[in-house]
């Protein structure tokens, strides 16, 4: 086990560099490094020669990389143009993102696999073809739209949610945490009925039967716990993914979070803000990911047995 | 414990693969018995004719690809000839989706948004298949170090979540006011690329795995077949399905990233007509209750659109591999 949770670390680090080293390298060694730090008027030279000399960008490039590293790991993603430093900005928005992600997670969890068990025992039934039917067109409908149409007919209409979540507040993030599921309620509902369907085929699933174990023990004991696993493991990534796709859903409700902020760098061309909180966003999704890894190690021994 | 998908399954007789579940979804054909073999594609063929998902999809993308190449034929109006004392009007029989808040035609401008959607779809899921698949043939023919270095790129590209990317690409890349329609449609599709091929050349790595060992290539190995030969001929056609279904399944994924960048004024800019840019325009809150046409058509038209390719990847999976209905 222990080697195991040693063994994914080492393997994360690469891709933390070499991401991180995407992201630089786009950024300031084939973009233009100043592009959008002035809005949108190009830079005066005084603060393109500032700019230079802060980011070391006459050195070779392996040596910008590092001190760029050094202040991304010293918690320094630059300064906005209102003096703030980026990363101050967003551990003020967190608690709000990570409530409306454990709202769409939590929605996600519920109603997907609810959906996907009651498909999957009833197979190429009524319910089955409503859940199938019903998911894809979840999965075909973009996030914003699903998004302006709860606002429109929820908000507006019904009155039933506040069509903005401004404070962000539980209650306000009711609906667009709903909204942000949608997509992986559909998907969770799809996975889980899948892997339900195939282990309901398995051999101990037909001992389980002929030992005589009622079809409620059956499902629910032998079966679900073993289709859950790769479900668990796609729903705990998520978490991390919808993080990032938040900036759609943050920017609808106005919301004051991380992917609000990000929208607001984009059409304030705030390049610092842009930048810094892609960077935090992708970290975040790398290191959920190694959370679930290690998680999924605890969860079925057989992975870190390997 | 035979499962009941015969709906599907029932129909594939020829062939003789006998659904093995042993044997991986791209098995080669082995014809035995009588009549004429069918090859896996005739097979798939005969299963997607019966399929009345992969019917309706196939209209409503053929609607959607003549939408795209002539949509003189659906409307006279321009999409960007504004009329300001017409604006925010509901749905009448001058403007049949309503105008929207500085007057356009929004039907117009429906009908012409299809183009640039389309053409996103189609390139970005050409571009990563094209080049997901040749990474994924070399790494899982080839092996070797030539694999882990291909295999740990490609983990690092994948690292990155394509929304992220691309909100990254397009802002450092910006696509100006005045950018011509193909340059700001390459840069969407080049950004899609570039975070999109990891998926599909893992997706190709394992089915070469799978076909690999096969008699039918160790033979033609024996024989002395080159290495272009064995992939050409043997490993590329017995491990391409799955990255087929994908790829059309792709299609509607990257028209709904296109639109999501594009809502978040980041992807195409106007004067580039795109749905996402309507949508976008559309959700201002005062809007929302003011001209809901304007938010309704286009985010129905995109929808449909993204569903239609959805449904299409979903029946030639179901064709290809009944096993996984």
């Amino acid at each position: 086990m222990a080697a195991y949770i040693v063994r994914r670390l080492l393997q994360m680090i690469p891709v933390i560099i070499g991401a991180t080293f995407l992201i630089f390298v786009m950024v300031f060694a084939l973009g233009d490094p100043v592009a959008g730090r002035c809005g949108e008027r190009p830079c005066p030279p005084a603060y393109v020669a500032k700019f230079r000399a802060d980011n070391y960008l006459d050195q070779p490039i392996l040596f910008q990389y590092g001190h760029y590293i050094w202040r991304v790991l010293h918690g320094d993603l630059g300064t906005a143009f209102s003096g703030q430093p980026v990363a101050q900005e967003l551990l003020l928005r967190f608690p709000t993102t990570v409530k409306l992600a454990l709202i769409a997670v939590g929605v996600e969890a519920v109603v997907g696999i609810l959906a996907g068990v009651l498909a999957g025992i009833r197979k190429g039934r009524f319910l089955d073809y409503l859940v199938t039917i019903s998911s894809l067109v979840v999965i075909s409908v973009p996030i914003f739209v699903i998004g302006g149409l709860a606002q429109l007919v929820f908000g507006l209409r019904l009155g039933l949610f506040p069509v903005t979540a401004t404070q962000g507040t539980i209650g306000q993030l009711i609906m667009p945490g709903l909204v942000l599921g949608a997509l992986s309620v559909a998907y969770v509902a799809r996975l889980m009925r899948a892997t339900l369907v195939e282990n309901l085929r398995s051999d101990y699933v037909r001992t389980a039967k002929a030992k005589g174990l009622t079809p409620a023990r059956t499902v629910g004991v032998h079966t679900l716990r073993n289709s859950l696993i790769p479900v668990i493991t796609f729903i705990g990534y998520d978490i991390g993914a919808l993080m990032g796709g938040a900036v759609v859903t943050e920017r609808i409700f106005n919301i004051n979070g991380i992917g609000g902020y990000l929208y607001r760098g984009i059409t304030l061309k705030d390049g610092s803000i842009v930048v810094g909180t892609v960077t935090c966003l992708v970290l975040i999704y790398l290191l959920v990911n190694l959370l679930v890894d290690v998680l999924y190690g605890v969860l079925d021994p057989r992975i870190s047995n390997d | 414990m035979t499962d009941s998908t015969s709906t599907l399954v029932g129909d594939v007789t020829s062939g003789g693969s006998g659904d093995g579940s042993a044997l991986p979804p791209s098995a080669p054909n082995q014809a035995a018995g009588y009549g004429k073999p069918a090859s896996l594609w005739s097979d798939a063929w005969g299963d997607l004719r019966r399929n009345p998902m992969f019917w309706i999809a196939s209209l409503l993308i053929l609607v959607l690809l003549v939408m795209a190449l002539a949509p003189g034929l659906f409307t006279s109006v321009d999409p960007n000839y504004a009329v300001l004392s017409e604006a925010r009007q509901a749905p009448s029989d001058r403007h049949v989706f309503g105008t929207t808040a500085l007057g356009y035609d929004v039907y117009s401008r429906t009908i012409y948004g299809a183009r640039a959607s389309i053409l996103v779809g189609v390139f970005s899921s050409l571009v990563t298949a094209l080049v997901g698949t040749v990474i994924g043939l070399i790494s899982g023919f080839y092996g070797g170090w030539l694999d882990g270095v291909l295999s740990r790129v490609g983990e690092i590209f994948f690292a990155i979540p394509l929304l992220l990317g691309g909100i990254l690409f397009l802002y450092v890349f910006p696509n100006g006011l005045n950018t011509p329609l193909w340059q700001q449609v390459g840069k969407v599709v080049l950004v899609i690329a570039i975070f999109g091929w990891p998926s599909v050349a893992r997706l190709m790595r394992s089915s070469v795995l799978q076909v690999k060992p096969n008699d039918y290539v160790t033979a033609a190995r024996a024989l002395g077949g080159s290495p272009f030969r064995l992939i050409s001929q043997h490993i590329l056609p017995n491990a391409v399905a799955p990255m087929i279904v994908v790829s059309t399944l792709n299609l509607g994924v990257f028209i709904s990233v296109e639109a999501t960048l594009s809502f978040l004024n980041i992807g195409l800019r106007p004067p580039a007509v795109s749905w996402g840019i309507d949508i976008s325009n559309a959700s201002a809150i005062g809007l929302v209750r003011a001209a809901p046409n304007m938010l309704l058509f286009p985010s129905i038209f995109l929808s449909v659109t993204v569903l239609a390719f959805i449904m299409l990847g979903d029946a030639i999976r179901d064709a290809i591999d009944p096993k996984l209905r």
